[in-house]
């Protein structure tokens, strides 16, 4: 990624002449040296912005210690704030189930529709699904959250004939909104693939089919796993939507249709309560911090996975 | 079965994938128009809310929405597009351009809430102003921020080097190519990106409920930045969870189909000036 400047640094180091500039000349080159540095204050700016995120809830949240001790708050079931129980491990818990199995409804649906995007679908039919998925990703979550809360929580309820909060409605639910996330990286991943590769394997006598899933399919892995880990991260960090159906109550999941409470959900449900530096209102900072680290590790892992597969 | 055959079944299901997306957004947008529609009306929309009484109204939440949106671009967009100036223009290959790259990527991947927290911690008590619309508006611009960043590195990116070239060899300084060849030219990709966000934006919640408040001026419309305002999306997620009104079920409704027509118009009416400027601007491509 060469930038402009590189370029032209090359190019107008042998060429200036020595004249003098006029007036208006050196107003523009002061106002060119000002922008210069405008414009890389605000890039350091954006760096300023993540790092004072990091260490604000940061240090708010490793104060919690001072009340908890890290045992009790990871490995402790026992969330009784307002008898000095910090256990957070059913949020904890709950929050992996949860993303863990919204990926697994969302996957199969989004792998298929990123195929069909990409290799079958007619021109009109992609014209269709090209806005419908920017659509899907631009629905406000709590609309999402209410469709749930209004549909899905009472079709469940009176399948299972009791409440129909729980883990189960909001993976549902997730999995709809990671699904387009998915399945536009992925289709960016499958269509960005050489056109080589499907050529020789159809011209090897090999079915459309057998094309998508021996050679396309594995070659487009590192871009599918990009896209299931951005998903991951949206399904980790959503918090409206699973606030409306999964119950909230601060226990472990008894059952995929048993109330509970993740660690976004918590924070939303009892910073109202809570005082500003009191062991609870920092026990919430922690779990903010708990999801800022995992969000920023995932961040990481993608970049392993980019680069490993720049290597090849 | 011969591979034909799998060749043949894999295809119809592929379809039935790619048919039943559409016919879940389809039943998806039926669903809330079809139950929010109903409770529009203009009283609705431009009525104050009511705390324990049904028939209350959702103009001041509405309001709030945009003007907290307003404020938000206000504040992100002149750092959004500096930032992506610079990583379009001026980066060279060294740490700090990492730095800043990382820092874009990481900023995108913050879930919401702890956006939200972070303003509360920084907005709400250090500066000491409580819940309020400015509040919001500014932890909402953080939320904007690497959006805006990355739809201008690459609107700008995706400018002909020649455009660059030829603005410099008539003479002009980087800031005036900058301001009046590259930007221009890069114009219809930047707006989409800002349109994209303010769809986002408006729909967002977890970020405002702890910056913004839970509850509206007493006087609609307020301007002043330092009073408390709820949205419109907030307002959606309070009646259907802690409010007493007994008619909440109705006011959530309406004010889903709001937010989604509101939505609607900004994914598909705003993104055809930008579509039309950039086809007079490419020849139409």
């Amino acid at each position: 990624m060469n930038s402009y400047v590189d370029k032209l640094d090359e190019k107008s180091a042998s060429g200036r002449a020595a004249w003098k500039p006029s007036r208006w000349m050196n107003m523009q080159n002061k106002a060119d040296a000002t922008m210069r540095y405008v414009f890389i204050i605000s890039a350091a700016l954006v760096a300023a912005v993540i790092f004072s995120i990091i260490v604000f809830v940061g240090m708010q949240g490793v104060k919690t210690f001072a009340g908890v001790s890290p045992w009790e708050f990871f490995f402790s079931t026992d969330w009784t704030p307002s008898a000095g129980k910090f256990g957070a491990f059913p949020f904890l818990f709950s929050t992996v189930v949860l993303t863990l199995l919204s990926v697994v409804f969302a996957l199969p649906l989004a792998l298929a529709g990123a195929i069909f995007t990409a290799k079958i679908a007619p021109n009109w039919m992609r014209e269709i699904l090209r806005p419908a998925t920017d659509l899907f990703v631009g629905i406000p979550s709590v609309v999402y959250g209410l469709i749930g809360l209004t549909v899905i929580v009472p079709f469940i309820g009176k399948v299972v004939k009791g409440t129909g909060y729980g883990i189960l409605p909001a993976a549902i639910i997730l999995a709809i909104m990671i699904m387009p996330t998915i399945l536009s990286i992925s289709e960016d991943a499958i269509r960005s693939l050489p056109g080589r590769l499907e050529e020789a394997s159809l011209a090897l006598g090999a079915t459309r089919w057998q094309t998508i899933w021996k050679v396309l399919l594995p070659a487009a892995r590192p871009g599918i796993l990009t896209a299931v880990i951005l998903g991951m991260g949206r399904a980790m960090g959503e918090t409206m939507a699973v606030f409306m159906v999964i119950g909230n109550s601060p226990q472990m999941p008894k059952s995929l249709i048993s109330s509970t409470t993740v660690l976004t959900t918590a924070i939303v449900k009892d910073m109202g309560n809570t005082n500003y530096g009191s062991t609870w209102n920092n026990a919430l900072f922690l779990m903010a911090l708990l999801l800022l680290v995992i969000s920023l590790l995932l961040i990481l892992i993608i970049r392993v996975v980019a680069r490993r597969s720049e290597l090849k | 079965m011969t591979s034909k055959q799998i060749d043949r079944i894999a295809t119809a299901v592929l379809w039935l994938a790619g048919i039943l997306i559409i016919a879940l957004l389809g039943w998806f947008l039926i669903r809330i128009l079809g139950d929010g529609l109903p409770q529009l009306s203009w009283k609705f929309i431009t009525s104050k809310p009511q705390e324990i009484s049904a028939g209350g109204g959702v103009g001041p939440q509405l309001f709030n929405s945009f003007y907290i949106l307003f404020l938000s671009l206000l504040l992100s967009l002149p750092i959004g597009m500096g930032a992506g100036i610079y990583l379009a223009v001026y980066a060279k290959k060294n740490g700090f351009t990492d730095l800043i790259r990382i820092s874009v990527e990481a900023l995108s991947s913050v879930p919401s809430i702890v956006f939200g927290l972070f303003g509360y911690l920084l907005f709400a008590n250090l500066f000491g102003w409580k819940f309020s619309i400015l509040g919001g508006a500014c932890t909402l611009a953080l939320l904007n921020l690497p959006v805006l960043v990355r739809v201008t590195e690459e609107g700008i990116r995706a400018v002909p080097a020649s455009y660059w070239e030829a603005s410099l060899a008539l003479g002009s300084t980087k800031w005036q190519a900058i301001r009046k060849v590259l930007v221009p030219a890069a114009l219809p990709t930047i707006i989409t990106g800002i349109t994209l966000t303010s769809g986002r934006a408006l729909g967002e919640s977890a970020i405002l409920i702890y910056t913004a408040g839970l509850s509206v001026s007493r006087m609609f419309p307020d301007f002043n930045p330092m009073k408390i305002g709820e949205t419109l999306s907030v307002h959606l997620w309070y009646v259907q969870s802690e409010a007493l009104v007994p008619d909440a079920k109705q006011i959530a409704q309406g004010s889903a189909a709001l937010l989604l027509i509101v939505v609607l118009v900004f994914n598909l009416l705003i993104g055809i000036p930008s579509r039309i400027l950039q086809k007079r601007l490419t020849g139409g491509k």
